[in-house]
């Protein structure tokens, strides 16, 4: 191809000058990018794109259930990974066709907004010449004379948009158009969804989400850095710097259940200050529930849900004593059976090989309402009934000064696998009940008391994304259910003289399928017969 | 906020008979369908028109808008075969005492539970198949489509039935993330546009029948005469989509708020929400393809049918197969 333009082709005219073409070009892919069929083929890709999310586990939504899909799906899984396919709505094609489809919309709008400025300015057309021709047509002689019909027919007319024009031998007519609002709820609906597409993504920019578990004891949180936080997924341009100031003091955690351990009601009992209350250490009451979030210094707070801290003590043989409520995750949410590792330093040893084989972990399970068979403990309901745990206790090296990141929920398991951290005693306790190491250290488990889990949550633009939301709905009722038509009355003094008068009546309906017909013929009956008709 | 046992009990008793009741109507309307008049003065009505249009020039006539009128002017044509319009007419009775009875069912539900009777899925499918009985009612009133009706119970009855059977729940009240006002204006609306939306859905399959067999009689040649006229079918799967579309918005624009304050965002691509976008996306490339050329007719059609079945798979599968926020199904 290239090879023969270059021979053959003589040099360039105008017409096809390279800055032409590339102009044609650029013309080209404008009008072909914001034709309607474009439009409807982005529209079709979008929907498909999005379909996957709905199929594949996604990683902001369920990061363990998407890593064991991949790791359970081979070379298959990688390779949807690295296409993006579990994280589909952040993905670079996702973005691409929404993309596309918002200069699609601009490049549509644009031209469209002209139009609806050019045609709310206009006035109705004119009265065409046949108005027989026209889908929707009634004429009838009336005996009235011209001038009665005329100014019936104006008064009917009132809340349309008319114009009266004269023509020959002492016709008149009248243009009539209504159903404006209806190009107007279009174009609201349109810059709306643009403006809501435009606040959604400044969204994902500047908010934030962090979770943090808080003990139902009257701890506290304070909204003043994210390391504060058990995890926080920070938007882009959001850096754990300048957080919105104010703190949470969590006093108490109810649950509520039906006799089938359904719950019922989740409420928790805060206080919270913020703004001028922080300096002046003033706590405001607050009822937090499901459904009822906390909004305080354009920050929301949730009550995601609750569980279970074991309190231990452990009284090491030379006297020491430590006491540690931990919170333990909750594995059953309709038993609230909680698993967790409660983890102990020894005290006053400063020789960290010796520290290394002294640390305590007293992992297990918890159960709120035990049931104990043939030795094992499992939970039979949520609420707190004599609460038991069944635990191991692991003695030896935790790993703790590894460097190694450890969650708060369980031991290192590579500890154990080294032998470097063993089981030294496995019991089932109840409240005061303790264990007795073979080096005399005394473990007792002391009480359970509730912890809750806590999200806030922080989005600037999210109120805007509501009210263009709105405007959308409302634009596009407009746009739905208003019908744009038009109605022609012709008047003519019929012929030889006398009173009587030919009415001519057309109608249009300007957009399809509007089931114009039955307002039409209420129009005209009205107009013929000469009487308003009786509601 | 304990449930009662006996209302629920009469509430059950109430949907099977609806049930019942409407797959008896069902039969009247298919035996209609077959042998009535109403089927034969469609037929009649396509081949008129075809000579019409073969004798084009003659005085224009307003076809475009009015089914009604030439309906009645071929009734004078046809002689009446009363027997089997009575039994189309009572096909309808059938159909109002049933929905008389789902209703019921509806209410003594959420009497016994003292809620809004959609908090599972039986309950949810019980609603959505009460308002598309009650829009089918609506359409039949207004077009002539009765003896269409069997078709339309079709869909519903299936529903009902795997509603009473598969996904039958208990009356039990909601966990506390439903107990909100929420639920009775988000699951409200999402009920009342997924119920409108089965009438397009089915008016754009019969579309695609009878075009087919306007393109090329042999096709589908016994059946689709009997159909309505296509701009008919399509007027009816217009309106309603138009109707239902602007509360679908509405009721995922509910969704969102209520969102907000119960997950802690107002957008999170759950599942549910993302095949309710995709529903969206699809019945918003309806709309637009009713304006681009090419793509009138069976391709509209086909979008819509297209969207119904994203809300099919919204119903089912969404709630069945994965695992989402909108878990509330009810089943194992």
């Amino acid at each position: 191809m290239t090879a023969t333009e270059t021979t053959t082709a003589p040099p360039p005219k105008y017409r096809d000058s390279r800055l032409r073409r590339v102009l044609a070009f650029a013309r080209n892919t404008w009008r072909g990018l914001t034709s309607m069929r474009t439009a409807l083929i982005l529209l079709f890709l979008l929907a498909l794109a999005a379909m996957p999310g709905t199929l594949l586990p996604q990683r902001p939504l369920n990061p363990p259930k998407t890593d064991q899909y991949i790791a359970s799906h081979g070379w298959w899984g990688t390779l949807l990974d690295r296409l993006q396919f579990f994280n589909v709505y952040s993905s670079v094609w996702f973005s691409a066709i929404y993309l596309l489809l918002m200069v699609s919309l601009v490049g549509c709008l644009l031209p469209r907004t002209l139009e609806y400025y050019r045609s709310m300015r206009a006035k109705p057309v004119l009265t065409p010449r046949r108005l027989s021709r026209m889908p929707h047509f009634e004429q009838a002689r009336l005996d009235r004379s011209s001038d009665e019909v005329f100014a019936a027919a104006r008064a009917r007319l009132k809340y349309w948009r008319t114009v009266e024009r004269d023509e020959e031998d002492g016709t008149r007519s009248i243009s009539a158009e209504r159903g404006y609002l209806r190009e107007t709820g279009n174009l609201l609906f349109h810059f709306s969804l643009l403006g809501l597409i435009v606040f959604f993504a400044l969204g994902k920019l500047y908010s934030y989400e962090g979770q943090v578990i808080v003990q139902a004891d009257g701890s506290e949180f304070c909204n003043s850095g994210i390391l504060n936080y058990d995890s926080f997924t920070p938007g882009l341009r959001v850096d754990g710097t300048d957080l919105d100031p104010f703190c949470i003091k969590v006093n108490d955690m109810y649950a509520e259940y039906t006799a089938a351990n359904e719950p019922i009601a989740y409420r928790s009992h805060i206080q919270y200050q913020s703004g001028a209350d922080l300096q002046n250490n003033v706590w405001q009451p607050y009822l937090l529930e499901v459904n009822s979030p906390l909004r305080t210094a354009g920050d929301r707070v949730y009550l995601l849900g609750y569980g279970y801290s074991p309190t231990f003590t452990v009284t090491w043989p030379n006297g020491q004593k430590r006491s540690q409520t931990i919170q333990w995750a909750t594995t059953d949410t309709t038993t609230e059976l909680g698993e967790g590792a409660t983890k102990f330093d020894p005290p006053g040893i400063t020789d960290p090989m010796v520290r290394r084989t002294k640390e305590l972990a007293v992992t297990g399970l918890l159960a709120p309402t035990p049931q104990v068979q043939n030795g094992i403990l499992t939970s039979i309901a949520p609420e707190l009934n004599h609460p038991m745990v069944a635990v191991d206790v692991m003695q030896g090296d935790l790993g703790l000064d590894s460097g190694q990141t450890q969650s708060i929920f369980s031991i290192d398991q590579t500890m154990v696998d080294d032998g470097r951290l063993k089981r030294v005693a496995r019991e089932n306790l109840a409240e005061g009940q303790s264990i007795t190491l073979a080096d005399g250290t005394k473990i007792s488990f002391d009480g359970v008391q509730k912890w809750v889990s806590l999200q806030v949550s922080h989005d600037p633009t999210q109120v805007y994304v509501l009210v263009c939301a709105i405007s959308m709905l409302v634009g596009l009722g407009a746009s739905l259910l208003i019908k744009r038509r038009r109605v022609w009355i012709r008047v003519t003094p019929a012929d030889g003289g006398g009173d009587g008068t030919v009415l001519q009546v057309g109608g249009l309906a300007r957009t399809d399928q509007a089931g114009y017909g039955e307002e039409f013929n209420r129009i005209a009956n009205e107009l013929i017969s000469g009487e308003k008709r009786k509601k | 906020m304990l449930v009662n046992e006996t209302l629920s009990q009469y509430s059950d008793w109430s949907y099977t008979s609806a049930t019942a009741i409407y797959v008896l109507a069902l039969v009247f309307f298919l035996i209609e369908q077959a042998f009535g008049a109403k089927g034969r003065i469609a037929a009649e009505r396509t081949r008129e028109r075809a000579r019409e249009l073969v004798g084009a020039g003659g005085p224009p006539v307003s076809e475009s808008e009015s089914g009604t009128s030439s309906t009645t002017t071929s009734t004078a044509s046809v002689p009446a075969r009363g027997r089997y319009e009575r039994i189309g007419r009572m096909g309808v009775a059938l159909m109002v005492l049933g929905a008389l009875l789902h209703f019921s069912a509806l209410t003594l539900r959420g009497l016994a539970t003292h809620r809004l009777p959609w908090g599972n899925m039986y309950e949810y499918i019980m609603a959505v198949t009460f308002i598309a009985v009650v829009a089918w009612l609506v359409v039949v009133k207004k077009f002539p489509v009765r003896h269409l009706s069997g078709f339309m119970l079709l869909p519903v009855v299936i529903l009902m039935f795997i509603g009473g059977t598969l996904l039958y729940t208990v009356a039990a009240p909601v966990q506390p993330a439903l107990q909100s006002y929420w639920l009775a204006i988000h699951v409200t609306a999402a009920i009342i546009a997924s119920g409108i939306f089965m009438i397009p859905g089915v008016a754009s399959i019969f579309y695609l029948f009878r075009t087919a067999h306007e393109r090329n009689p042999e096709k589908f040649a016994r059946f689709a005469p009997k159909l309505p006229p296509a701009d008919v079918l399509d007027r009816v799967a217009y309106r309603a989509t138009v109707l239902a579309f602007p509360l679908f918005t509405f009721g995922v624009l509910c969704g969102a708020i209520w969102a907000e304050s119960a997950w802690g965002r107002f957008w999170g691509w759950d599942p549910k929400e993302t095949t309710a976008f995709i529903a969206w996306v699809v019945y918003a490339a309806y709309l637009h393809s009713r304006h681009t050329a090419g793509w009138r007719g069976t391709r509209a059609a086909v979008i819509n049918i297209l969207g119904f079945a994203v809300m099919v798979f919204n119903l089912f599968f969404i709630n069945l197969v994965t695992t989402g926020l909108h878990s509330y199904a009810g089943v194992g």
